[in-house]
């Protein structure tokens, strides 16, 4: 039996740009507005479509993401035929390779898609926050009888540089294609989702195969603009975040506290699915101050939490003040503490009378580009022991210890990465 | 794979007033998150019961919606099952279940084909966790017939809806009294029975033959003379939520630390089914204090002392206080509530004003149109 549709989730890029976030596991299984991960907005996307048949590519630090997607139950995408299929890179016969590129990912697994014969082929990628009907994009494609559409849409001038531009006719004909223009002649963007005609991909990819890191972007789609393919621009409307570096994964959780976010989680219609079966409700205690944040089931809450937002069983201990900082999954902070402007990762510990984000700003040494913003970061499984003070743009991950701590602090734009002995 | 979990989900009581119009007691909303029936289901599921009937009756239709999969508690699989057996008319049969014995010989075909030695009865409407495995085993140590899972409660309780129990010095059980009016003792039974599968579908058959259908009456009560049987003390805690002050307390309960600890934090851990709620959103200008909130409730009043069920909306300068609000109520802006159980998904207007006392529990039921976007 043929499939109408099947989606490729390429979710094997490291995102290097958030930091220590991304040392253990992908980018896609990165945590998001408390108890999500990135990955959850392509894939409930999908389901909610109607697409229910999903090969994720996975590569970099594939064991997070993996585990988390399973067979897909959590996403109803456990299916006698189709559902969710992890896609790894392997052996074959003459040789292996990675994948090393977008279009090569696709390209190395033709097999797969080749079982369900479909008539397209929707592309996605997982690290952007966005509710979309993919359906909506497929009927478009239908109706211009295209060979491929890019979905995209409309960004400020001002930002436009920072992205693929689609120069399109009236009937949403794409033209031409800037990339990354210093002077754009558009402001339509692509937002790197496409609809393929699989015939047509199969056969370019089949061409140009031997092209080293075969990409979307770089080689397929000027390929197939090369000849005449009919490519349309799909215009979205509506909340599409990329969540790529530190600032923006901050600036987009924080959108969430809203009164009322741009980006609504609390609708019945489109709802976002995840792996967690937590369901026992938050214990907010006497004596706790709580304004403007979220916070996922099972936190046990004892100090203040302002502007913030919590993961999933996120323990906060008296007399701590936690304000516009991001805490995901199990973590376990200590009393008296002041944390201000920190991403800290799941399972982190830190100690009583911590001190974190509340010195004057520093550019970061080790990687200026990525810890910037104020933003104190800190990764997985941390340990950060009692009375320490950490500034700001700063990187901790480990177990770290007072040894590893001049006067007990970190100053601003440090950074602490301790290599975990196995 | 050494025994066969039996629920008896039918019951109603008149005790829970206007809140069992909605819903048998099995589906009666617990802790913020859970059904009654979860805690059964769950300390079947972690004890490896993998085949497990349900038997409903009385206002079923929310309990069902609620067992909609078996994949919440991990019994859809190959080897077992959780199966659901409301009451149906066959060619011999056009009666209700008369009586829990009468619930379980409707179905006693089930249990015929079963090749598990053991059975295990429960209630649906408990909130506990327990080990069967160590009453089974407690069971075959004594040689008993019947095994009844039994618990010493505190002086001073009403213990008047509880089956009482006395027994010998070696836990046997030698009276036998349900719902007495004057209370001999303070042990009483919770309701959860081990017996051979063989043995129990002979009782059952008997039973059934001489026109009897309840299962304490007429087989604890009637055979605890002839029949070894036993109490096995439970000592963690239990509770029973058939009237409306023990479905107050029991939820209140779960504002004490340790007793979250007991069924929160400790293994096993408690399933159910999955809303895919977001988290719960705290506005400006929020006062909560001691309260459990649960997955996609949005605040934006005052909560004290009270337990918020999933997906609760909460508006400005309301307080709520003491309270217990169920799963989807929206209270609305200005509202006043103390001491009272608002029912599910109902919409309180603005400025209302619904105050009960401790003694007296209030419930709200206002069935105002909302509309779900």
């Amino acid at each position: 039996m043929r499939k109408e549709i099947i989606a490729m989730l390429l979710a094997g890029g490291q995102g290097s740009r958030l930091g220590v976030l991304t040392r253990n596991s992908a980018k896609p299984a990165v945590s998001f507005g408390g108890k999500y991960k990135i990955i959850d907005f392509p894939l409930s996307n999908c389901i909610n479509s109607g697409i229910d048949t999903v090969g994720v590519l996975t590569q970099y630090q594939p064991l997070s993401l993996n585990s988390h997607i399973g067979i897909g139950i959590a996403w109803d995408l456990d299916k006698n035929y189709g559902g969710v299929r992890i896609l790894p890179p392997y052996e074959k016969e003459e040789g292996s390779e990675w994948y090393t590129g977008t279009a090569n990912a696709i390209y190395q697994n033709i097999a797969y898609i080749d079982t369900y014969d479909p008539e397209y082929v929707l592309i996605l990628s997982g690290d952007h926050i966005y509710k979309m009907d993919y359906g909506h994009m497929l009927q478009f494609h239908k109706e211009k009888n295209a060979d491929l559409t890019i979905a995209s849409m409309s960004v400020d001038w001002e930002e436009a540089h920072r992205f693929g531009i689609l120069i399109t006719q009236e009937d949403d004909r794409i033209v031409e294609f800037e990339e990354k223009p210093e002077k754009p002649r558009s402001n339509v963007a692509s937002m790197g989702i496409y609809i393929f005609k699989w015939s047509l991909l199969k056969e370019a990819l089949l061409k140009l195969k031997d092209i080293i890191n075969l990409d979307f972007g770089k080689h397929v789609i000027p390929y197939l603009h090369d000849h005449h393919a009919r490519i349309y621009a799909y215009q979205f409307h509506g909340y599409w975040k990329d969540v790529g570096t530190l600032d923006s994964y901050w600036h987009a959780n924080m959108e969430l506290i809203e009164l009322l976010p741009e980006f609504n989680l609390y609708q019945e219609f489109w709802k976002i699915y995840t792996n967690s079966d937590i369901l026992e409700p938050q214990y907010i205690a006497a004596g706790a101050e709580i304004e403007r944040s979220i916070i996922s089931e099972g936190c046990d809450i004892y100090g203040s939490v302002k502007s913030s937002v919590l993961g999933t069983h996120v323990k906060v201990g008296a007399n701590t003040v936690i304000r516009d900082s991001i805490i995901m999954k199990d973590c376990e902070i200590g009393e008296n503490c002041v944390i201000e402007k920190a991403v800290i990762a799941d399972g982190t510990k830190i100690g009583n009378n911590v001190q974190i984000g509340n010195m004057p700003e520093a550019e970061n040494t080790l990687l200026p580009k990525i810890y910037t913003g104020g933003i104190a970061t800190i990764g997985e499984h941390t340990v950060i022991p009692e009375g320490v003070r950490i500034g700001k743009n700063t990187a901790v991950m480990g177990t770290t210890t007072y040894d590893d701590y001049v006067n007990e602090e970190l100053p601003s734009g440090g950074a602490l990465i301790k290599e975990e002995v196995l | 794979m050494k025994m066969i979990g039996l629920i008896l989900a039918g019951g109603n009581n008149v005790r829970m007033g206007k809140l069992s119009e909605r819903r048998a007691i099995a589906a009666m909303p617990i802790a913020g998150s859970y059904r009654a029936i979860d805690f059964t289901l769950n300390s079947m599921s972690a004890n490896h019961l993998s085949k497990v009937a349900i038997l409903t009756q009385y206002n079923s239709r929310s309990l069902h919606e609620h067992l909609n999969s078996s994949k919440w508690w991990d019994f859809g699989r190959k080897q077992g099952g959780m199966y659901i057996f409301a009451p149906t008319t066959t060619m011999g049969n056009t009666s209700w279940y008369r009586g829990t014995a009468d619930a379980i010989y409707q179905n006693v075909d089930f249990l015929k084909r079963c090749h598990e030695p053991y059975v295990v009865i429960a209630q649906g409407e408990c909130v506990y966790k327990i080990d069967f495995n160590e009453v089974l085993n407690y069971h075959v140590n004594k040689h008993a017939d019947i095994t009844v899972v039994c618990k010493d409660m505190p002086a001073g309780e009403d213990l008047t809806r509880f089956g009482i129990v006395s027994v010998d010095i070696d836990n046997k059980i030698i009276n036998f009294d349900e719902k007495p009016i004057v209370v001999k003792s303070n042990k009483i039974s919770c309701g959860i029975y081990i017996i051979r599968r063989r043995l129990l579908i002979d009782l059952i058959e008997e039973c059934n033959a001489e026109g009897r259908y309840d299962f304490v009456r007429d087989i604890l009560v009637r055979y605890k003379d002839v029949k070894r049987i036993y109490a096995y003390n439970m000592d963690g805690y239990w509770s029973n939520i058939n009237s409306l002050a023990a479905y107050y307390r029991t939820n209140m309960d779960f504002l004490r630390p340790e007793i979250r600890d007991y069924f929160f934090a400790q293994e096993p851990s408690l399933k159910s089914k999955i809303d895919d709620l977001p988290a719960a959103k705290y506005n400006v200008g929020v006062k909560v204090s001691n309260s459990m909130i649960s997955g996609g409730c949005i605040i934006n009043g005052t909560v004290e002392n009270s337990i918020l069920f999933k997906g609760v909306y909460i508006g400005n300068n309301v307080t709520v206080k003491n309270a217990i609000i169920l799963n989807g109520s929206y209270i609305g802006d200005n509202s006043y509530i103390e001491n009272c159980i608002v029912e599910s998904r109902d919409t309180v207007k603005a400025d209302s004003r619904y105050v009960g006392s401790a003694d007296d529990i209030k419930i709200v039921m206002e069935k105002n149109q909302r509309f779900l976007i």
